[in-house]
Formats: C-alpha cells, sequence, structure tokens
C-alpha cells in the first residue's frame, strides 16, 4: 500500500516536472468524470479513460434502447483491457461526426462493427499498463500479465493496480499493433454478467427523453395534417391560447405547435387549437386504392436482381409448377415511449437532448437549421424506450430545433401515442408472387420471386442520391436454398405513406414469403418440411445447423393431437443465423393460440449471452404482435389507428413459451437485435397450415378465417 | 387551478393544478416522479400504473382530485427498499430491455403479490394483461413474479 503510495507521488511529480509532456504526447487530457473534473486520466483512445483509483469509464457511441449496447461495449472494450469488471462506468458518448465512427444504432451493428475497433481500443490500453509496470519493475515486460484491473509480475508475483500506472502509461506511444486474445482465455465475452442500465430502471431514476427536464423548460405538443404531404392553410389559436399554461402558438415546418408549461396544458391547449389544412393530392388515399396500385404493378417486368440458370426454360419443362400470392401490411414500431428532444437553441449553441438512433443525423439536421457549425451542437442521447428502427428518423429533433429557435427558448416537444401512431414512418406494404417448380421426382428445380414494393431508400432519399438500390428485395435475392434455376425481380412501387427501416428491415416480408413458400413446396413435393429444406443447403451452412437445432429441440416430427401442429422457419440476415419452431394449437371455432417458439440461432461469438436470448425472446414477442393482429390501414389519406386499442401488441397472457438455444462459437459476431424477427411470421404461419390446413398469405393472420378446411 | 392534498409515498403534499391533470402528469410534472411513464393516455398500456391504496390503477385516467384521502405509491416508494424481492428477482431474472414500461410492471406486480403471494401462470396472465410491453420481456416477468414470491416467503 505504502510502495503504491509512493509511486503515485513520484509519478505526479513527474508529471509535474514534464511541463506539457502531455500536450506533446497528446494522450494526457484531463477529461472530466462524475465528481472529479480535472483530475487526472489516461486516455489511450477516444473509448477509454482509467484514473488514479483504477475506475475505467468506457464511452458507448451507439444507443441503449434495451438490446444492451451500454453492457455488450463494455464487455468486449473490458476482456481485451483485462479491466476490473466492478470498476466500469459507462458513459454514453456526445455525438461526433468522426471520433467514433458511424454512431447509427440500426442494422444490428453494434457489436459486429465493434469487435474489431473496441476490442482493439483495449488491447492498447492494456500492453501500454503493462509497458508501464514492467518498466517501474525494470523487468522484461514478456514476464508479466494483465489480469482484472493489475499487471502482475510472473516471476515475483508483485502486483500494480491500473490506477498505478497511469500516469506512466500516458507517456507512452499508443501501439498500433496489438495481439488480441485467444478465445480460450475470455472471461467477460461469453459469460454472463447482469446489464449495467438495470439498476436504474427498475427504481424510476432512469433518463429516458420524455423524463428529461430542468425548471423552466416549455413543453410543445404540434398539430401535423391528418393527410400525408397536406400544408398549413391557416389556423385560429384563440382558444388554444385560453387555456391555463399554454404560453405561445408557433408555426413550424411540420405543423403548428402549441407551447405551455407543462404536457398536459400543451395537450388541452391543442385540443382548442383550430386548424385548416391544404390537404392535397393524398386527401383520398386508401388501402384498397394502395392494395391495387401493388397489384397492377405486379404485372410489370421487374428489376432482375438475381438470376441463377434459366428459370423460363425450367418453368416450360417442369411437371409441377405451384404459384402464389402473399402480401403485408405497412405496420408500425409503437415503441412505448413517445417520439420527443429538448432542444436548446442559443446563437453560438445548441443542446439536444432525445432518445435518437442516429445522434449523428439530428447533429447534422440541428446544424442545418441554425446555420451553426457542427462542433457548436451538442447531442446528448438519452435513453430509449423502444426504437426499432424508428428513431433513425430525427423529424421529432427538427421539430424541437425549429421551435427552441423560433422561441429563443430551451423547448421539449413530445408526441402522444396518436401522434406517433398516425404521424409516424412505417413498414412498408408490399406484395410478391411467388412460383415454384417441382421435378418428375418432385425436388426443387425453380424458383421465381416477383416482388412489388415501397423503396426505403428512394421515397426517403429520393432517386438521384445514387442509392435507388432495390433495397425491397433484401432477404429475398439471397435465398439460400440450391434450386438451379433462380429469378428475383423487384418492381418499386412506392405511395405516399412514410416508409422507413423496422426492425429487420425488408427480412421481415421475404423472410415471410421465402419460408411459407418452401413450405407450400415441400407440402406439394410430399416431403418433410425440415427435410426439405435441409436436402436444399449444403452441408457446411450454418443455416442448415441452426434448422437442425431447432427442428431437434422442438422434437420436430413427433406427433401432436389434433387442432395442434409445428411450424418451422428460417433465415440468415445480419451476420447471423436463425431458426424457430413455432406451435399453435387451433380451436373448432378457428381460435388460434401460440404455445411455444424454439428458437436457434448462430450468431458467432456471444459477447453476452444472455442478452442474445433477451433479444431472440423480444424479437418474437414484437414480430408475432405484428404477424398476428399489426396492420396499419390508411383511409382519407391518413393512418386510421391511433392508440393501443386499434393497434395492440401481444400482451402476456398471449406470450407463448419461448426457448432459445445458441451455437457454442468463436466466429466473429453477427448482429442480434434484428436475426430473430424474419422467422417469426413463417413459422407461425406454416404451424397454423400444419394445425388446420389453411394456408395463411397475408398478414396479418388475423385478416384470414383459422376454420379448419373441411369443417 | 385548485389546491389538493395528496399522501404520495408515505409524504404529504399539495399540488397546486387544473382539476382536470390527471394524476399521471401530477406526478411527473407537478411532483418530479418520472419513473411513471406515460406511453397511451388512455388507459390501455399499464405504462403509467400506481398503486391507490393498495391497489393497481392508471394514472393517466385519474385526476388529482380522485387521489384525495387515498395513499399513493409509485415506483419511486416502492424502489426505496433496493433489495425488496420484486427488485432483487428483476435483476436476477434481468427482465428489462428497454425500461420504459418496467416501473409500472413492477408496480403492477408488487399489487399481485400483495394480494396473492403465491400466484399461478394464469393468475399472473391475468393480473399483469393490461400492461404492455414492446420489447417483449413477458416470459421474464413471469419468471421474475414467481422469483420473488419464493425470495418474499423465505422472508423472516
Amino acid at each position: 500500500m505504502t510502495r503504491n503510495m509512493e509511486l503515485r507521488r513520484r509519478e505526479f511529480l513527474q508529471v509535474l516536472g514534464a511541463g506539457g509532456a502531455g500536450l506533446v504526447l497528446g494522450v494526457i487530457r484531463p477529461v472530466p468524470l462524475a465528481g472529479q473534473e480535472g483530475a487526472f486520466v489516461f486516455k489511450p483512445n477516444e473509448f477509454i479513460a482509467i484514473d488514479r483509483q483504477g475506475r475505467v469509464t468506457i464511452w458507448v457511441a451507439r444507443s441503449e434502447m434495451g438490446q444492451g449496447a451500454r453492457t455488450a461495449v463494455p464487455m468486449m472494450v473490458a476482456e481485451e483491457l483485462e479491466a476490473d469488471w466492478e470498476k466500469i462506468t459507462v458513459v454514453p458518448a456526445l455525438a461526433h461526426p468522426t471520433k467514433y465512427g458511424s454512431m447509427s444504432t440500426g442494422g444490428s451493428t453494434t457489436v459486429r462493427r465493434g469487435w474489431e475497433p473496441l476490442r482493439r481500443a483495449g488491447a492498447a490500453a492494456r500492453e501500454m499498463l503493462i509497458t508501464a509496470a514492467a518498466q517501474y519493475w525494470g523487468v522484461d515486460r514478456a514476464t508479466c500479465k494483465a489480469q482484472a484491473g493489475t499487471v502482475l509480475h510472473m516471476p515475483s508475483g508483485r502486483k500494480l493496480d491500473y490506477g498505478d500506472l497511469v500516469v506512466t502509461a500516458s507517456r507512452l506511444p499508443v501501439p498500433q499493433e496489438v495481439a488480441l486474445k485467444d478465445p480460450s482465455t475470455y472471461r467477460i465475452v461469453g459469460s454472463k454478467r447482469a446489464r449495467l442500465d438495470t439498476p436504474e430502471k427498475l427504481t424510476g431514476k432512469a433518463v429516458f427523453g420524455f423524463d428529461f427536464t430542468f425548471p423552466g423548460l416549455l413543453v410543445a405538443v404540434v398539430a401535423r395534417s391528418p393527410v400525408f404531404g397536406g400544408r398549413f392553410r391557416s389556423c385560429d389559436a384563440a382558444a388554444a391560447l385560453q387555456v391555463k399554461g399554454v404560453q405561445r402558438v408557433v408555426r413550424i415546418p411540420s405543423g403548428v405547435a402549441v407551447v405551455a408549461n407543462s404536457t398536459w396544458a400543451a395537450l388541452q391547449g391543442r385540443e382548442k387549437l383550430v386548424v385548416e389544412w391544404e390537404e392535397g393530392e393524398h386527401a383520398g388515399l386508401a388501402s384498397p386504392a394502395i392494395d391495387d396500385y401493388f397489384r397492377r404493378h405486379s404485372g410489370l417486368e421487374g428489376r432482375v436482381v438475381r438470376e441463377e440458370g434459366d428459370f423460363a426454360a425450367a418453368a416450360a419443362a417442369a411437371p409441377t409448377r405451384l404459384q402464389a400470392e402473399y402480401s403485408v401490411p405497412f405496420i408500425a414500431h409503437a415503441p412505448m415511449e413517445p417520439m420527443n428532444c429538448t432542444a436548446d437553441v442559443r446563437a453560438d449553441r445548441v443542446e439536444i437532448h432525445a432518445p435518437m438512433q442516429s445522434p449523428q443525423g439530428a447533429q447534422e439536421a440541428a446544424a442545418e437549421i441554425t446555420g451553426l457549425p457542427l462542433d457548436q451542437v451538442h447531442v446528448h442521447t438519452t435513453l430509449i424506450g423502444g426504437g426499432f428502427g424508428r428513431r433513425l428518423m430525427n423529424d421529432f429533433v427538427e421539430e424541437a430545433v425549429h421551435l427552441s429557435k423560433a422561441l429563443g427558448a430551451p423547448v421539449k416537444v413530445v408526441w402522444s401515442r396518436e401522434d406517433d401512431m398516425r404521424h409516424g414512418f412505417f413498414r412498408p406494404a408490399s406484395f410478391h408472387r411467388v412460383t415454384g417448380l417441382l421435378d418428375a421426382g418432385k425436388k426443387p428445380v425453380g424458383w421465381h420471386h416477383h416482388i412489388v414494393a415501397p423503396s426505403i431508400s428512394v421515397q426517403l432519399f429520393g432517386e438521384g442520391d445514387g442509392r435507388g438500390n432495390p433495397d425491397a428485395v433484401d432477404g429475398a435475392a439471397q435465398i439460400p436454398y440450391r434450386m438451379g434455376n433462380i429469378h428475383i425481380d423487384y418492381v418499386m412501387a412506392n405511395t405516399a405513406v412514410p416508409v422507413t427501416w423496422w426492425r429487420s428491415v425488408y427480412n421481415s416480408q421475404n423472410a415471410f414469403v421465402n419460408e411459407c413458400f418452401m413450405d407450400e413446396m415441400a407440402h406439394a413435393a410430399g416431403a418433410d418440411p425440415v427435410q426439405f429444406r435441409l436436402d436444399l443447403l449444403p452441408a457446411d451452412s450454418r443455416l442448415r445447423a441452426v434448422l437442425q437445432l431447432a427442428a431437434d429441440k422442438s422434437e420436430w416430427g413427433k406427433s401432436l393431437p389434433p387442432g395442434r401442429g409445428r411450424g418451422i422457419a428460417c433465415h440468415a440476415c445480419f451476420g447471423s443465423f436463425a431458426a424457430h419452431c413455432a406451435e399453435v394449437e387451433v380451436d373448432g371455432s378457428g381460435r388460434l393460440r401460440v404455445t411455444r417458439y424454439v428458437c436457434a440461432i448462430d450468431c458467432g461469438q456471444a459477447v453476452n449471452p444472455d442478452g442474445v436470448k433477451a433479444q431472440m425472446e423480444g424479437g418474437v414477442i414484437f414480430a408475432l404482435s405484428a404477424a398476428l393482429r399489426g396492420q396499419i390501414t390508411i383511409a382519407k389519406g391518413g393512418v386510421v389507428q391511433g392508440n393501443y386499442d386499434t393497434y395492440e401488441p401481444l400482451r402476456i397472457n398471449e406470450s407463448p413459451e419461448i426457448l432459445v438455444h445458441l451455437v457454442p462459437s468463436h466466429l466473429p459476431p453477427g448482429g442480434v437485435g434484428e436475426p430473430g424477427v424474419p422467422p417469426v411470421a413463417p413459422a407461425l404461419c406454416n404451424a397454423i397450415f400444419a394445425a388446420t390446413g389453411v394456408r395463411v398469405r397475408q398478414l396479418p393472420v388475423s385478416s384470414t378465417s383459422l376454420m379448419r378446411s373441411g369443417e | 387551478m385548485a389546491l389538493y392534498k395528496l399522501e404520495v409515498n408515505g409524504e404529504r403534499v399539495t399540488v397546486d393544478v387544473d382539476p382536470e391533470t390527471p394524476l399521471l402528469w401530477v406526478l411527473r410534472e407537478t411532483l418530479g416522479l418520472t419513473g411513471t411513464k406515460y406511453s397511451c393516455g388512455e388507459g390501455v398500456c399499464g405504462n403509467c400504473t400506481v398503486l391507490m391504496d393498495g391497489e393497481a390503477v392508471r394514472s393517466c385516467l385519474l385526476t388529482a382530485g380522485d387521489a384525495v384521502g387515498k395513499k399513493i405509491l409509485t415506483i419511486e416508494g416502492i424502489s426505496r427498499e433496493t433489495d425488496h424481492p420484486l427488485l432483487v428477482a428483476w435483476r436476477e431474472e434481468e427482465v428489462s430491455q428497454c425500461g420504459y414500461c418496467q416501473p409500472g410492471q413492477i408496480v403492477a406486480a408488487y399489487a399481485l403479490l400483495s394480494q396473492k403471494p403465491d400466484p399461478t401462470d394464469s393468475e399472473i396472465d391475468e393480473a399483469m394483461s393490461g400492461l404492455l410491453c414492446r420489447c417483449g420481456t413477458y416470459p421474464r416477468i413471469r419468471r421474475a413474479i414467481h422469483r420473488a414470491a419464493e425470495l418474499k416467503r423465505r422472508q423472516p
């Protein structure tokens, strides 16, 4: 103890004596940590700081929206840093255009894109601490190793805490090349670690965007056009301004904001607001017209995105040809926490606090609105009460920035549930025609998937940005089965309904079509749906392995009583491989009960295995909500549904038993937030077919009668 | 505006609010108890659940006036006991994902366990079916309630 204190004193003197050495090295920088602003820290890179007490701060640049980013990221860093897990504090990173790379939380990328840079960041710090200890002891650094927040001199058993080494380590160059640990020596990655954000989430102390506040903060709600693309015509604000607490009524680009000293006053004020809208060309838009529009487009020749063999020739020769049409509706993200954003726009500075999945996008948007440079826009990502892709859009951030700029005061824009349901961006509806071919031996020899859907990238970014790619074929073009003749094509059919990425994006539609139609082919071939698929996948396929695992764990093939059925589906996306076996029960009146899901996932190295399981469980329930009854319908140019009574997510009493099996692996991690979603709907519909003989080809399931055929 | 004397988490407070203001906003914005969440505003999601004289109620459907003379308990009150069996069980089962709905879930589970110390799965489903969770933590909520019941039974 005395020795360590002496070391601290000596190092302290050295640093004082070194004058501006820190600046020269560019690594000694005071970083304010909670309660010790200005205290010395070792900060070898943008992700890690270690103070003299050995406390480790890790910056997390991806949003925490329930998927466990603020636990998985520090696990990756701490593994290579050989940190003491108990000494870790996580700090959400402020938005920065380049420092952390992409900060967008989408595409299931937090772990898979962080895997290399975050481990290297930890390893670099570890190597510097080892060198610092070796120098202090005057020993060969090869005789030292790092473990649990200390460096150990192996021959003598001497140990130094990281906190005692930070000053010396700060004076060393940051190594460019570092060796990463062998997976067999992992003690954090792959282990069960309590989520770091859990305790505050159970006490009500966690601050979500909706909870962020300070004295005097104004609250606003916005009246928006009930019709897509409608424009403001006129407004009578007199009655709204009479509501106690309402202070101002302000026009912003998205509508008319009622600004008040409380949320309730703002909501009441909006009730009294009379706004006239130019409804524009979409005033008559309705779901049946969109369905017709898709169907008309299905007659058009599509842009071919995959061509293998010669489908037309195979079709002419094949004795068995199956064809079916599938369709899925628009659906909403509907996270529990409605959209919100607090903005404070000053002459030389903007502060933003919001639950966002794209803080860099928010920073750019605010800079553009205010004309300030990016470094004067400070964007703080709060905890997020559910994202699912919706918060990759920054429309709610823009509203708050416009409004604060107009008011010259800080303001929090909040959305009601109805605002969220009606003025969001939706998972695109789509229409699909699939044709399958079987040869005389009932082997599949052809697959033609014709897709009609809006393009998210074109609707959001326009034709001319070079991204006008057929994004809608994701998950369809990559159909993994070897069938010889494959033809996938796409007809873009954009509508006035705003669209965006929804957990698993187009994989949610295309896996439904792929896997349901594979089931149809298997039945037409008189084959077992699992064996039928296995026969079409290469022996070393990771997808094949999870399919086999899900089948084994679900006792596939074991008979079930009448009215019950199992359905299988598998899909690869975002670098991972998942297979689900659904079990359902349908009674004589067609009432459906989903009883069980057995899930298998190969996501490579699971960083936080319990977190992977949680994402699979959550993915099943999220996707079941959509598959069973999720539907956004359009009438009079706007969204019909408004609240959870008309867009009702699954409830606990409807929630099946969910068993998750992970494939042990040390391959680089794949994504986990999204891959569990796509196989859910097809496994469900295939199980319904097994139970009833009714083939569901249109989602949600509630739109099809499940009365057993022949009853 | 009108004055209401309330008892929240064992403390007597007087609030001056519009009589129509839902209790939810009084708790969140007048008293700063933001653990009680807004999500639907019409009593279908349960995120705003608090206890009123021990009964789980939707604070978005009540006013301050409705709460006069009653004992209101929110997540902040319940979690003062950091090793409360429900919190321990919720941690052990790693229930929360985004966490937004969890205060309401815990409050509802508190009411359930005070009425049924050892609930069955179907009793849990019945008591908890009014509470939505978009992350899909239901299987873990079920497990955590059973676990909390077990921990409570073991308490002296």
